[in-house]
């Protein structure tokens, strides 16, 4: 029998290295992976805590999460396409144009 | 049912303003307009207000009543009560009788000298507006709304003394008429504030002070009554406040005429008849005024026998007469007083408007052996003129010896021989100057015959009536000892004046001693000026001639003062404290705002760590106070 903590565990780890991915990496393809691999760290977790409390709605939620996730994709494809046109590059550093600060 | 015409005798000028205000738009907007049209709105406006005037004359004189008309409350917070009404008792009606026959008479006049001017409808509108002032000044039932009026009329002299407001020069004058009468206004206005708080819960029209001034203490009583006249001197042009008068004179000559001699300028003299209860129980301030009346009178003849400008001389000469007036008002001989202010609107208008005639006559010429040099043949104008002077020097019959006959005797009768003396005196300079003009500009042989120069008869037909009013005005109020009947003594009898009542002998002596000093006068001036070589002008040079240099004396003593503090502050404070310290801030602010927005450098990566933290810091504080 695998433990709660470990699950726990697996989760979280999923869930940060996802979110270290987001900060430190530089092409937007790799912060999407890594925005999708955050939801997946946080489905687990909601999954098994279902499963620990007998409770469906943690299910549903997760189920939930998916389908938007999916549409999600979709629109983040478009938008990944639309600004490989207008500079294209992907990484996101040169995309500065909002910049309140000095520019570097 | 005739009281409701009270209002009218003000809303008909006021009304007229409007109407020559909105037409005269018309004119420089869209179409041009005929200036008989002006003219027309700007005399029956006066006419109207004068035929009112006379009405409730004459049914006061028939059934003793006096008017009043609440128009409504206009302002009551707590104590404070105004009430926008009017008064028409003796003293106002009879000040409103001459000022609107005077002012229409003048309206007439200014057709004739001003026409073909560009702002002809201008001229009209601020006339009637100044009427419309004037009448509020003298018909307001509380001191408030004398002030609204006191105020107004302030406005309408300085927007017409600045009438040609090309020549800087005007302006100027306009600008020190102005503020030399704001100081005598502030002075008006602490007096009538201190009355309020002195008598407290009241409302504050002339009938409930009056009942109530016994309650007020003596030395709020003699401040009150100080700074009231403080008004008083800005407005008469008394000393010390007198200097913006003789530059007043810039405006066109109606101006002058009305405003400068025989309105605006005895509103200081109103103003204390019609607040004779405050002055009859302070004799200290009384005396006061009776001695600046009586060296302002002396001050401004001594300056008049050296000027050279015609319409200068009389504005000196105005004052003087003001002085005379304050002496009466001082002494308190409310009615004697009013009755010069009265002869004086007559004759003083009347050579106004001669002057303004020769002045027109002579395109613009002002200086009395220019004037003399190019002589015209003025026969109407000569003669009206030589009546106001006659009047003016106080040669019986003329109107102005019993005015100013009746003042001496009152200075001589209260015991005041100083003030007596200097009145006396003046009385001789009186004479003298005007003589002295009337020879240079009409008698002084110049070596070639003058041309008869046409003259409206607008012009003339003012002159004759005043003329009749020069001569005329002094029976009014003659004393018993010639067999008079003091009609106008009578009529103010409510004031509580002082009367003449010295005995027949010495009034005869005093009599003679005024004329012998104003035939001495004049022989003086015969002597010297009739034939005088008008190609030899005198200059203004001398101690006299630069007017004491008092006109300088102010320069250095509060122009440049106030000069240099200002450009101390706006050089000094304004820029290197006030500015610096504002500027300083807002570059602070300036540096914060960058170093701040270097959070927002659109690099997503930076903004989705400084996300995580935070959320991290949330999470972190609702473990630590939820307890979980």
């Amino acid at each position: 029998m695998i433990s709660l903590t470990s699950y726990a565990f697996v989760s979280m780890m999923l869930f940060s290295i996802g979110a270290i991915g987001v900060i430190s990496r530089k092409n937007i393809f790799v912060i999407y992976m890594s925005i999708e691999m955050m939801l997946n760290g946080i489905n687990l977790f909601l999954v098994t805590f279902a499963r620990y409390h007998f409770n469906l709605d943690p299910q549903i939620i997760t189920i939930m999460v998916i389908s938007i996730a999916a549409a999600e994709a979709a629109i983040f494809l478009s938008v990944i396409i639309l600004l490989y046109r207008s500079r294209k590059s992907l990484d996101t550093d040169i995309f500065t144009t909002l910049s309140q600060g000095e520019k570097s | 049912m005739s009281t409701s015409l009270l209002v009218w005798i003000i809303l008909a000028p006021l009304l007229g303003a409007l109407a020559n205000t909105f037409l005269y738009f018309y004119h420089i907007k869209k179409h041009k307009v005929s200036e008989i049209y002006f003219a027309l709105i700007g005399t029956i406006t006066p006419l109207i207000s004068f035929l009112i005037t006379l009405n409730l004359f004459l049914q006061m004189l028939e059934e003793k009543i006096i008017f009043k008309q609440h128009i409504f409350t206009w302002l009551s917070v707590d104590k404070l009560n105004i009430e926008m009404s009017f008064l028409g008792d003796n003293l106002s009606i009879f000040m409103s009788m001459f000022v609107t026959f005077v002012g229409w008479l003048i309206h007439i006049y200014a057709i004739g000298y001003m026409k073909n001017d560009d702002g002809f409808g201008k001229f009209f509108a601020y006339f009637n507006l100044f009427l419309a002032s004037m009448l509020i000044l003298v018909l307001a039932d509380n001191p408030i709304i004398l002030f609204i009026g006191w105020e107004g009329v302030g406005v309408c002299s300085y927007l017409l003394i600045k009438f040609y407001y090309g020549n800087k020069e005007n302006v100027l004058a306009a600008n020190k008429a102005f503020i030399v009468n704001r100081i005598g206004d502030f002075g008006f206005l602490l007096g009538v504030v201190t009355l309020f708080f002195a008598l407290g819960q009241i409302d504050l029209s002339f009938g409930t002070i009056e009942a109530n001034i016994e309650n007020v203490s003596k030395e709020l009583l003699i401040i009150s009554g100080f700074l009231l006249f403080v008004g008083a001197m800005g407005k008469s042009a008394q000393i010390p406040l007198y200097v913006w008068l003789p530059d007043a004179m810039a405006g066109p000559t109606p101006i002058s005429a009305l405003i400068h001699a025989a309105t605006m300028v005895t509103a200081g003299v109103y103003m204390v008849a019609r607040f004779h209860f405050l002055y009859s129980g302070i004799e200290e301030i009384g005396l006061f005024i009776a001695y600046i009346g009586a060296f302002s009178a002396l001050f401004a003849a001594i300056i008049a026998t050296k000027q050279t400008d015609i319409k200068k001389i009389l504005a000196y000469s105005t004052m003087s007469q003001l002085g005379y007036m304050f002496i009466a008002v001082g002494l308190g001989f409310y009615s004697t007083g009013l009755f010069h202010v009265f002869t004086h609107a007559f004759f003083k208008a009347m050579l106004f408007m001669g002057a303004g005639g020769i002045i027109i006559a002579l395109h613009h010429e002002q200086n009395i052996f220019k004037i003399a040099q190019h002589r015209a043949n003025l026969p109407i104008i000569g003669m009206t003129f030589l009546i106001g002077v006659i009047a003016i020097s106080g040669i019986p019959p003329f109107s102005g010896f019993f005015s100013k006959d009746a003042i001496l005797a009152a200075a001589f009768q209260e015991g005041q021989y100083l003030i007596w003396a200097i009145a006396l005196f003046t009385a001789f300079l009186t004479a003298f100057y005007m003589f002295r003009m009337y020879f240079i500009v009409f008698v002084a042989p110049n070596h070639h015959s003058s041309d008869y120069i046409y003259t409206s008869k607008t012009i003339t037909l003012p002159l004759f009536i005043l003329a009749i009013g020069a001569i005329g005005a002094g029976f009014l109020n003659l004393p018993s000892v010639l067999g008079g009947n003091h009609f106008i003594d009578t009529w103010l009898g409510n004031l509580n004046s002082k009367h003449i009542h010295l005995d027949h002998m010495t009034e005869y002596v005093l009599m003679a001693i005024s004329v012998i000093v104003a035939m001495t006068g004049i022989m003086l001036a015969y002597s010297k000026y009739s034939n005088f070589d008008v190609f030899k002008p005198e200059n203004e040079t001398g101690f006299i001639g630069n007017k004491f240099y008092i006109d300088e004396i102010y320069d250095s003593l509060f122009v440049q003062p106030t000069k240099a503090i200002s450009t101390f502050i706006d050089k000094i404070v304004d820029t290197k404290i006030i500015d610096a310290f504002i500027m300083y801030s807002s570059i602070t602010f300036i540096n914060i705002g960058k170093k701040v927005a270097m959070i927002q450098n659109a690099n997503v990566r930076f903004y989705a760590a400084f996300m995580l933290v935070g959320m991290t810091c949330i999470f972190v504080y609702l473990y630590i106070t939820l307890g979980l």
